[in-house]
């Protein structure tokens, strides 16, 4: 019972704390910046919460009362009594929060309605430190409440984690969503419509499948043919990097994990640049062919094939990620079971290991299909005529046409895409059972792959091996050369551009690039452990826990990574430009982006990663008295190694070159890398953009080098040629 | 773990650093130009005035976008550069805001006349005309002679060579589309596109990428601006630059201060600064080939003269409209652009 009310206290200090200490509007410069601390007597906006309301800000006042009851029933009752009113008290402070904090804006009522109800308010600005800390105050409330209820057997750490990402992805991601749809419907002015979304979503454009017959297909289907295409070839592609790097002798494998990260740290236009070079019309490769052949091969590949081979080459990284640790977690005992009795190697792969990499294909796949969809830099350099629908949302936005109801539509379609796909993944994989990794007694080493497999597989991860090498060299190339295309004499005079540092008047960064650069890395770095962290615990919530409404959580999680970033770039600025949350022109929003935007690759990855675990690992130390945070800590999480290395280099890496969503939440103050370097493409920079951009990939290798690290391997079986096995050394001593 | 560290701690001095800076004077640009020469005026400005200039280089469409998305709490103080349509709506829809500025008079005919349609919300700082580049060397490959006119583009033996930017996503191909309308009339204007539809090989999303392609030789020829064409063709490539026979649009890159941004004051200095031939010169320093809007400024020598150049007399009020645009659009949807897909 003392722990109980131990919780219930830090929660009450911490509602204490924002209502009479901290600041409860938001501060212009920054909370973080500390200098409201200076002007905190001349400023009653800086004021906290409790002197708020003797400023006539009276909407504050239920705030009050709420955490003052919570504190009477802390002193007056038990904690087998007040559960559910601790609960109710958490849900209506929460309630209250939203519904003052949305109805009263900066000049007063958001709505003439209730102005003509209540008559004139004072504005507000929008929360600050305080009010963000109540909020979180009132959430712990509801599951401190719920926990002494008994709900989920009483266990407090799932409650708390379950209500604060809830009360997370509805603030970050269904809020903005929902301010863009209600945008859809209206008119600049701000009154109802239904014009605009009624002429878009019945477009030809969009919808004719003439290409069955010898047109052109819609935005729509030829984007969703994109997909597949790309999903596919990615998943295969990666499985094949994958079995190579844990299953055969092939020499380099070790290197291939570094080489096939290298497309996603790419700014994904630069592959786009590095392959119209290439491939292009004038292409060095297709000169060479046409020479040799005769043939004239034209432009083939501005359109589907090229953003389809510059997708292969961005994404096969990923599922790569993704598989890696499927493929090392199937447990070689029974493989060995099954070798056993006698069955081949190949009967072996195809009737054992790969139904049990199940879930790893079928998550790489979704993976791959989401990206695809919601891909925007490679459309964007190798589009061709059509576009696809994210390019399309982009310049429906900010085109000459500008249509932001062309733009909901055409986001709810390519959602309506993303979130059918996600769906038959989970029809598909069911309720099946794949674990295999299950603390038992488990000493056997991997199968290696059979010969006829190995064969071809081995082929084709060295040639788009050797393809990725060339373009990538290529890209290093482009840095040194004076006008790419045109002048190839060495210089370094793109580099001394972006990355130049002048010692004349003291130290300073004088290159143009340093001002993004450095933004862009501490916003990175900031934001990676965030979106491992939300993401691990995320699967582990629905991969161990049962909670009602667990379904709809899962699906809430995955909906911003189906979201593609130019939606979620205007549908951020929509929502977090005014009160009750202000963030625009903030390092903070870019940060949320990318936390919430890349979380879904940490919560998939956990999630194949954990089927994989047996729930009997929880158990046993659930039985033998550790709590569930101390389980996760010290069982889970080190078997999640890799899940969780996935995540972190994802979420550091996407978040150094993702452009979509970027490209509108940058500001004068906080600009990032892609969105400069996309300037310099559209001004024709090619030198300096390059140079920008090789900078970026050394970079980031060497930061993932340091995640891994950080991190370390899991261990799961006994390592592979132990030079000395203990029999050995005995039996040599016995020699001796 | 101790990289992370010195990162976050590095981190922490440059937010640390940058708060303490923030109490000088603050202004915050969207620059849609050239990179180069919006870091050169920012760059000139700070030393100038002491204030401290955060820039940041869009799209006029991006920046339009963000500029009216932001309309109820603005975050942005200044918008200069980008074709005029974008600022005249953004004067339309009344997020810029008016001022008579002391350096009017020093403008040209042109400059004043985009201020005085916008009501002085937005005001010319360059212009430049529509044309377009082509490569001389496919063109000789080819045996074909450089076009000079709007009516050779539809040269059958170019068919495949021309790359010109779709209206939809790019300001500059809309203005080609308003030209072409006013030049000929709308109905022999998208008879005459539907004609050079046959020959274009791409509809590229950036207005400016056409002649790149052209430059690169992935395109024989590009319709753009003559300003971009001519960056290409000083940057060594073998690009051609035309001014077509019969007549041609303009575009006037703007400048618009918004309403309700943070620091209207610091914003009016910067206004006023930009549009002396001191900061103007500053264009043909960093290779941009507009014309200047001041009549002090000195013309870049590789400009397009605009003697040289039949210019139309380019409605900006009419097909800057949001209406006329939209037909517009919608019908090149129909007509053009479903016969490309």
């Amino acid at each position: 019972m003392k722990n109980e009310n131990r919780r219930l206290d830090l929660a009450l200090i911490c509602g204490v704390l924002g209502l009479f200490i901290l600041p409860w509007f938001h501060i212009r410069s920054g909370f973080f910046g500390g200098e409201w601390v200076l002007d905190l007597l001349s400023k009653e906006r800086y004021w906290p919460g409790f002197f708020q309301l003797f400023l006539g800000k009276l909407q504050l006042l239920p705030v009050f009362a709420l955490v003052g009851a919570a504190g009477y029933l802390r002193l007056k009752s038990e904690p087998g009594h007040r559960g559910k009113l601790i609960a109710i008290i958490g849900a209506l402070g929460l309630f209250w929060m939203v519904l003052e904090g949305l109805s009263i804006g900066l000049r007063g009522w958001n709505w003439s309605l209730l102005e003509a109800t209540f008559g004139r308010v004072d504005g507000q600005p929008a929360f600050g430190a305080g009010a963000v800390l109540l909020a979180l105050t009132f959430t712990t409330f509801i599951s401190f409440g719920l926990a002494e209820k008994g709900a989920l057997k009483g266990d407090a750490i799932v409650l708390t984690a379950v209500s604060l990402l809830i009360l997370l992805v509805a603030t970050f991601v269904f809020y903005p969503i929902l301010s863009m749809f209600a945008g859809a419907f209206q008119d600049f002015r701000g009154n109802f419509t239904t014009e605009g979304v009624m002429r878009n979503i019945t477009d030809p454009q969009i919808w004719k499948l003439n290409c069955l017959v010898g047109g052109s297909c819609g935005i729509a289907w030829r984007t969703m043919f994109l997909a597949i295409a790309t999903a596919a070839g990615s998943t295969l592609l990666g499985l094949a990097f994958a079995l190579i790097v844990t299953r055969t002798q092939m020499p380099f494998r070790k290197s291939l994990r570094t080489l096939s990260i290298l497309p996603i740290i790419t700014p994904p236009f630069v592959i786009g640049l590095s392959l119209t070079l290439m491939l292009g019309r004038t292409g060095f490769v297709t000169e060479a062919i046409e020479a040799a052949t005769g043939l004239e091969l034209g432009r083939w590949i501005y359109g589907l094939p090229g953003i389809w081979i510059a997708q292969m080459l961005s994404f096969t990284p990923i599922s790569f990620l993704v598989l890696v640790g499927v493929v090392e977690g199937i447990s070689p005992s029974l493989e060995e079971a099954s070798q056993t009795m006698r069955s081949g190697r190949w009967r072996t792969f195809r009737k054992v290991s790969l139904p049990l990499m199940a879930p790893g294909l079928a998550n790489a796949f979704l993976i791959g299909f989401i990206e695809s969809m919601a891909d925007f830099g490679n459309p964007m350099v190798l589009g061709g005529n059509g576009g696809v629908l994210s390019t399309e949302i982009f310049f429906a936005v900010v085109g000459a046409q500008s249509d932001p109801s062309r733009a909901a539509v055409l986001a709810i379609i390519l959602l309506g895409f993303t979130l059918s796909a996600f769906f038959a993944q989970r029809m598909w994989l069911g309720k099946r059972n794949f674990a295999t990794v299950t603390g038992k007694g488990d000493g056997g080493r991997y199968a290696k792959l059979p010969r006829r497999i190995a064969i071809p597989v081995g082929t084709i991860v060295a040639l788009w091996s050797l393809f990725t090498i060339a373009v990538y060299g290529l890209i290093l190339f482009g840095g040194f050369v004076k006008v790419w295309g045109l002048d190839h004499s060495v210089t370094l005079a793109h580099y001394i551009t972006a990355f130049s540092i002048s010692f004349e008047n003291g130290f300073a960064f004088t290159g143009v690039a340093w001002n993004s650069f450095w933004t862009t890395m501490w916003i990175a770095l900031a934001a990676a452990p965030l979106t491992a962290a939300v993401g691990i615990l995320s699967a582990w919530l629905i991969v161990r826990q049962d909670f009602p409404g667990k379904s709809a959580f899962e699906f809430g999680l995955m909906m911003s990574f189906a979201i593609p970033g130019t939606v979620i770039g205007i549908s951020y600025i929509l929502a977090f430009n005014l009160p009750p949350l202000q963030m625009t022109g903030t390092a903070l929003i870019l940060i949320f982006c990318f936390v919430f935007r890349n979380m879904p690759v940490g919560v998939r990855g956990g999630v194949a990663a954990m089927s994989q675990l047996d729930k009997n690992l929880d158990e046993a130390s659930l039985t033998l008295g550790a709590n569930s945070a101390r389980t996760l800590k010290k069982v889970i999480l080190p078997l999640l190694r890799p899940a969780i290395q996935a995540a972190l280099v994802y979420s550091f890496v996407r978040a150094i070159t993702s452009i979509s969503a970027v490209i509108f939440l940058v500001s004068a103050k906080y600009n990032m890398a892609t969105a400069y370097v996309v300037g310099l493409v559209e001004n024709g920079e090619y030198g300096v953009a390059i140079a920008y951009s090789s900078v970026l990939i050394f970079v980031m290798i060497t930061v993932i080098l340091g995640f891994q690290l950080l991190v370390g391997e899991r261990k799961l079986r006994r390592p592979e040629n132990t030079q000395k096995s203990p029999a050995q050394g005995k039996l040599k001593e016995a020699a001796a | 773990m101790k990289s992370i560290k010195t990162a976050l701690l590095g981190a922490t001095l440059i937010v640390g650093a940058g708060a303490s800076a923030a109490s000088a004077d603050e202004l915050n640009v969207i620059c849609s130009a050239d990179n180069a020469l919006c870091e050169k005026l920012a760059a000139k400005f700070e030393e100038k005035s002491g204030a401290d200039v955060s820039m940041i280089r869009l799209s006029s469409g991006e920046a339009y976008a963000k500029i009216r998305a932001e309309a109820r709490n603005p975050q942005t103080d200044v918008w200069w550069g980008g074709t005029g349509d974008p600022h005249l709506q953004a004067a339309n829809d009344q997020l810029s805001v008016a001022y008579k500025s002391p350096m009017l008079e020093e403008l040209l005919p042109w400059a004043v006349a985009q201020a005085e349609t916008s009501n002085y919300r937005t005001v010319g700082v360059y212009s430049g005309a529509l044309g377009w580049g082509y490569n001389k060397e496919i063109l000789a490959e080819k045996g074909i002679e450089g076009p000079k006119c709007w009516s050779d583009l539809l040269n059958p033996a170019l068919k495949g060579e021309i790359s010109i930017a779709d209206p939809n996503s790019s300001g500059t191909a809309y203005t080609a589309l308003a030209t072409l309308v006013q030049l000929m009339g709308e109905e022999e204007a998208f008879k005459y596109l539907l004609a050079l539809g046959k020959n274009v090989s791409q509809y590229t999303k950036s207005g400016s990428a056409p002649v790149k392609a052209a430059a690169r030789g992935e395109a024989g020829l590009g319709i753009v601006f003559m300003h971009d064409a001519v960056k290409q063709a000083e940057a060594g490539f073998p690009i051609e630059v035309v001014a077509p026979c019969e007549g041609t649009g303009y575009e006037i890159g703007s400048m618009s201060l918004i309403d309700g941004a943070p620091n209207p004051d610091t914003a009016k200095v910067f206004y006023d600064w930009v549009l002396t031939p001191e900061a103007q010169n500053l264009m043909a320093e960093t290779g941009s080939y507009q014309i200047p809007s001041n009549k002090g400024s000195t013309q870049p020598e590789a400009a397009p003269k605009l003697e040289n150049v039949r210019l139309i007399d380019y409605d900006f009020a009419e097909y800057g409209s949001s209406d006329r645009r939209r037909n517009l659009l919608a019908r090149w949807d129909m007509e053009v652009g479903a016969a490309a897909n």
